[in-house]
């Protein structure tokens, strides 16, 4: 596949991530940080956020596991999933995370579990779209490409470097 | 024309090290700290990110009874940005440490939450804090706190030196800002008090451009309401227009 065609892909892909609502501005203002002198960030703080992410799950599983549910913890780790998924721009893991802290605060533990696989699912999802398109990226940079940023447009908004 | 591009350029007008300004970050995310530290680079800050208040206060010498052997002066933290809510000490905790200490009460504070809570920000602007921002920290917001910071180093180089420096001092910073088109901080508060253009949290949303190069993103009125500097007083840091009513 050749560069214009890679990028156009790339376009395409990331306008659907934004439309489906899996991203938000928040991953565009990841994106203009990334310049020549770091042309990894995106790539080093999606990385973090899955470690991140999944070390929270894990913690989530474990303390909704217990006799007694300790709430307030449940509550803690799941402010700190909302926070780094707000601050990746993964959209629907945070609105996941809301809907979960709101069970949290109720202290229903059968709708905490049910909250705990919604924004597992909502994670999956979203780590297996930012793969596949940390991949393009990477694709079009080894065939000496530049990921066209500047194609995205919004709404009548253009972002301009 | 982009600030970025001087550099690539290699024509470097980033300032000397000791003019650059010098931010401690707070914050017990690690995703949280590698974006604000990259956010305060690119806005040609020089970062110091450490994840917990007990760390910052150690970091700045405080936690130590007797004085630190560094002095102030040395050491030179120019902002404290923090997170709220941490494990341990909170934001609200390390900011009344900071502002109970007579060495370092006047470095500006600022406060990062992603809860958007009026008694929680009136409760931080009462104890001191230059400034509230509703995570999560855009370009704009650091760009907001980078001009204050030049404004509020200008003021203080010109109250301390005499004339003839001034004349260099003036040349450094118009240096800096040329890449600062947008204006004073008076007119971002006045771009910034217009209302958003959406209720959508996603910044694409608004028109303008994300650069940091251009006028600001207009942000959500709950930021509008902190004035950066009025270019008269320099004993009242944190003086602050009102806030207009939110939506």
């Amino acid at each position: 596949m050749e560069v214009g065609q890679m990028q156009r892909t790339w376009v395409e892909y990331t306008k659907s991530l934004f439309r489906e609502g899996f991203l938000d501005g928040q991953f565009t203002q990841l994106q203009l940080l990334q310049d020549e002198s770091n042309p990894d960030f995106v790539v080093e703080v999606v990385s973090l956020f899955f470690e991140d992410s999944e070390r929270l799950l894990n913690d989530l599983t474990r303390a909704l596991d217990q006799q007694i549910v300790d709430f307030k913890r449940v509550d803690a780790h799941v402010h700190q999933l909302k926070g780094s998924s707000s601050s990746i721009g993964a959209q629907r893991v945070k609105n996941a995370c809301i809907a979960f802290r709101n069970f949290c605060e109720e202290q229903n533990s059968e709708a905490c579990l049910k909250c705990l696989q919604q924004v597992r699912q909502e994670y999956c999802l979203v780590k297996n779209k930012l793969e596949t398109l940390i991949r393009l990226e990477q694709q079009i940079v080894a065939a000496g490409g530049s990921i066209p940023i500047e194609e995205l447009s919004f709404q009548g908004y253009k972002v301009k470097l | 024309m982009h600030w970025r591009s001087e550099k690539i350029d290699g024509f470097d007008l980033s300032p000397p090290d000791d003019e650059q300004v010098h931010v401690l970050a707070v914050d017990d995310s690690l995703v949280d700290r590698k974006v604000i530290e990259r956010l305060l680079k690119i806005s040609c800050c020089k970062v110091t990110a450490v994840d917990s208040g007990i760390r910052a206060l150690q970091f700045l010498g405080l936690d130590e009874e007797k004085s630190s052997s560094v002095g102030f002066d040395d050491l030179k933290v120019d902002l404290i940005i923090t997170d709220y809510c941490m494990p341990g000490m909170t934001g609200y905790e390390l900011l009344k440490k900071i502002k109970e200490s007579s060495t370092f009460r006047e470095i500006p504070v600022v406060i990062m939450s992603s809860e958007n809570v009026m008694a929680r920000i009136d409760r931080c602007l009462e104890e001191g804090a230059e400034d509230f921002i509703v995570k999560p920290v855009k370009l704009s917001d650091v760009k907001r706190l980078r001009d204050y910071m030049t404004a509020r180093e200008f003021r203080v180089k010109n109250q301390q030196i005499g004339n003839n420096n001034n004349i260099k001092n003036n040349n450094k910073r118009r240096l800096r800002e040329t890449c600062d088109l947008s204006s004073s901080p008076l007119s971002m508060l006045f771009s910034s008090s217009s209302p958003s253009p959406s209720l959508s949290p996603s910044s694409l949303s608004s028109p303008s451009s994300p650069s940091p190069c251009l006028s600001p993103l207009p942000s959500p009125p709950i930021l509008s309401y902190s004035a950066p500097c009025s270019p008269t007083s320099l004993d009242s840091p944190t003086r602050r227009l009102k806030m207009s009513s939110s939506d």
